[in-house]
């Protein structure tokens, strides 16, 4: 008996110090072996892990590691660590939309994507996806674009026939073609007296709500905070705040546990979903709530939420290998493959036109047709500018809306709240 | 003080000492240095990873220091702008808010816990290694189960206050439930490990006081007071400063008890954000590292006043 602790700690010991061993050995294998070992960092749920193994197959000498952190909040810092210390980014970075102009405002830090030869698949990307992600001259492409956050609207059937609405997906598109028609389906379905609320949170709501409000949000083109004079972002937050004042919210956080749980206990009976969420949707929700979920249209006009690029940090020790990944990847058919495993909506035009993406239907959500909905909307899409200090300025807002939905402030002095935050984060 | 032992004798005999510098060198080096020598680990140890980085952040305090390094050295500025900063302010407020609602109650109940284990009871090595059983788990574990414990919809919490008819809490609204449920967490984890060190304390105190205070008459409880209390009066002293100084750098229990993406601020309206949750925020979120330094050294300054003040308060006592 006295033995056994002694062993199993010298074990802990020999297994921790052959961890290390290999970890240092990585670098120094690659060379000796030919075995190049590509690090790919992203965050929330892209769907490559089929393409790995494929590409992994078809390039023989290659090896790639996917390093995911599930919430973007917390990427995010992690990435701009990475980034400014020189290290640590590996070879492949996933940049999220809204913080892709604080990366941009130093495209040396990556590699320039058009001295790897990615001018002849221009055409292979919407427009301005692809300008996004270049210098304004044009000169550099820092990141290649993945998905496009279509927008959609999930809803739980069962909770919509207890309260005696239509469940099929297009008399539910129909009963809000805008969101005051949204706020009129909440009310009637909170006068059925169930128990669960209309909507999860503010946040989701008011983000969705924001981007269709034309080509900017808190920042113009020339990067001034215009939070407080941009009529679209009031507009938003007085929208969320009557859905919140006429008591739909659930008021659960996005991305907490309770969030998660509420997919599969059925906290709330809608959510808007841009196409990437269905991934979450369906991971929270479990294989037993299979067919519960449902995708309708989004009320108001399109709009993109989300959506991201691909970029080969200059830090990278095998840069051309690494834009050769990415090019797989963000390739039409590495884009089809994608929104197969985790609805992740393409970008690429010919993906969104090619049958597999247009007729393809969620078994998960009573067989949607996922790719006709997303790919509607995907048509209405107008880019809209984001700039550098977006997200966090997001959060704020969305603590704002959070203490209206707690009661702990009124809606006047959220917002004001809500923009000194803001000024005083940029100053 | 040394004693000297040798016999006296041998210095009559031998009247003229012999000169110090006739012993050999290396002998005389070993008898000088090597003391210092052996406690030099502790201090090289300390001056690389305690002295070097306070001064360290002491100087990134005084710069505009963000992500790309060290920008123009600005002085006091940052300290200026903190103690303008109604978020530092509330941080303050918060940590010593929390600081109190999880020392105290902690160390009274230690103080109970540890003389009911003082007694002669069944299965005591049971109980006494109960009581420290909170100290094995992990921070993390323990604030994701309270977490829950204190949810708004679906807590236990909530669940027991309904069984009295009140109206569930949203633990996260409000500052006075959300320190309540945070300082839990802390009480929870640490009030065994105090009253083991009580425990250890109470048993170096001499039978003979209790049963003389016992012919005398006086009760159980009287005991407590006057002899129990007094005789392990270092051992309070101790886990009153040890308390103090982890209540001040609290940290991971409020940080799993907010909820989302941006869990670091504490609340919507940063109900719970503690002083190293703002120092994390602004150096590691915002990476304004010279601000988030500056945050880091009055951290430093509370806890070495808390100390002071402590210290003055037990040597009135005295």
């Amino acid at each position: 008996m006295a033995v056994r602790p002694r062993r199993t700690l010298l074990a802990a010991v020999i297994a921790g110090a052959l961890a290390a061993m290999a970890a240092c050995g990585e670098g120094a294998a690659d060379s000796a072996s030919g075995q190049t070992t590509l690090i790919v960092k992203t965050f929330s749920q892209f769907g490559y892990d089929e393409l790995y193994e494929e590409y992994e197959a078809s390039h023989p000498g290659v090896t790639i590691k996917e390093e995911n952190i599930g919430k973007l909040g917390d990427y995010l810092p992690k990435l701009q660590q990475w980034m400014a210390a020189g290290k640590g980014a590996g070879d492949v970075v996933a940049i999220e939309e809204g913080i892709l102009s604080q990366f941009m405002a130093e495209p040396d830090r990556f590699v320039n994507l058009r001295e790897h030869g990615v001018d002849a698949l221009r055409p292979n990307f919407l427009e301005w996806k692809w300008k996004q992600a270049s210098t304004p001259d044009g000169s550099k492409v820092v990141g290649l674009g993945t998905d496009v956050g279509a927008q959609g609207m999930c809803y739980r059937t069962d909770l919509f026939a207890a309260a005696g609405l239509p469940t099929d997906r297009e008399a539910v598109g129909a009963l809000w073609p805008t969101w005051d028609d949204y706020l009129a389906t909440g009310k009637r379905f909170k006068a059925a007296g169930k128990d669960a609320k209309f909507f999860d949170s503010s946040g989701s709501i008011y983000q969705n709500i924001l981007m269709q409000q034309g080509d900017h949000t808190y920042y113009d083109t020339a990067n001034e905070l215009v939070i407080d004079s941009n009529p679209g972002v009031k507009e938003a937050w007085d929208q969320t705040v009557e859905l919140v004042e006429a008591g739909l919210s659930a008021n659960i956080d996005q991305w907490s546990p309770q969030w998660n749980a509420g997919f599969k206990t059925g906290s709330f009976a809608t959510i808007p979903c841009p196409s990437w969420m269905l991934g979450t949707i369906e991971k929270q929700a479990g294989p037993e709530n299979k067919g519960k979920w449902d995708v309708a249209r989004v009320p108001g006009d399109g709009g993109v939420r989300g959506g991201s690029f691909l970029a080969v940090p200059a830090q990278s020790g095998h840069q051309a290998e690494a834009a050769e990944l990415v090019k797989f990847l963000t390739s039409a058919k590495g884009q089809t493959a994608a929104f197969k495993a985790k609805n992740n909506f393409p970008s690429s035009p010919q993906a969104i036109d090619d049958p597999a993406v247009r007729d393809f239907t969620n078994p998960y959500f009573n067989d949607a047709p996922v790719g006709k909905i997303f790919g509607d909307s995907v048509k209405a899409l107008k880019p809209v500018y984001l700039g550098p200090d977006n997200n966090p300025i997001g959060d704020r807002v969305g603590n704002a809306l959070t203490a209206v939905e707690q009661g702990k402030l009124k809606p006047d002095e959220a917002w004001s709240k809500a923009v000194d935050d803001a000024k005083r984060l940029v100053k | 003080m040394v004693t000297d032992l040798r016999p006296r004798t041998a210095e009559k005999t031998a009247p003229a000492p012999r000169p110090a510098s006739k012993r050999p060198f290396l002998s005389q080096v070993d008898a000088k240095w090597s003391p210092y020598l052996f406690i030099a680990p502790f201090f090289v140890i300390f001056g690389i990873f305690g002295l070097f980085p306070l001064g360290y952040t002491a100087w990134v305090s005084l710069h505009d220091w963000d992500l790309g390094g060290a920008g123009a050295f600005v002085g006091l500025d940052n300290y200026t702008t903190l103690f303008g900063d109604p978020d530092f302010w509330n941080a303050v407020g918060n940590t010593l808010g929390m600081l109190v609602l999880a020392t105290v109650p902690q160390l009274l109940l230690a103080l109970v816990l540890a003389s009911l284990l003082n007694q002669k009871l069944r299965g005591l090595t049971f109980l006494r290694m109960g009581v420290v059983l909170p100290i094995v788990t992990s921070v993390a574990a323990v604030g994701i189960v309270f977490s829950q414990i204190f949810d708004r919809d679906a807590g236990m919490a909530n669940g027991l206050l309904g069984l009295f008819d009140i109206a569930p809490v949203d633990w996260r609204a409000d500052k006075w439930s959300s320190w309540t449920a945070i300082s839990t967490m802390v009480n929870w984890r640490w009030t065994g490990y105090n009253a083991l060190i009580y425990l250890a304390a109470m048993q170096a105190i001499p039978r003979e006081l209790y049963e003389a205070a016992t012919v005398d008459g006086a009760s159980k409880v009287r005991q407590f007071r006057s002899i129990t209390v007094p005789m392990i009066r270092p051992a309070v002293i101790f886990t009153v400063i040890m308390s103090t100084i982890a209540g001040t750098q609290l940290f991971t229990e409020p940080l799993i008890f907010g909820q989302g993406g941006f869990a670091i601020s504490g609340g919507s309206l940063r109900q719970f954000q503690t002083l190293s949750m703002y120092m994390f925020e602004k150096a590691f979120r915002d990476f304004d590292y010279g601000y988030g330094s500056a945050v880091a050294w009055m951290i430093f300054l509370l806890i070495t006043l808390l100390g002071v003040v402590n210290f003055l308060i037990t040597r009135k006592g005295r």
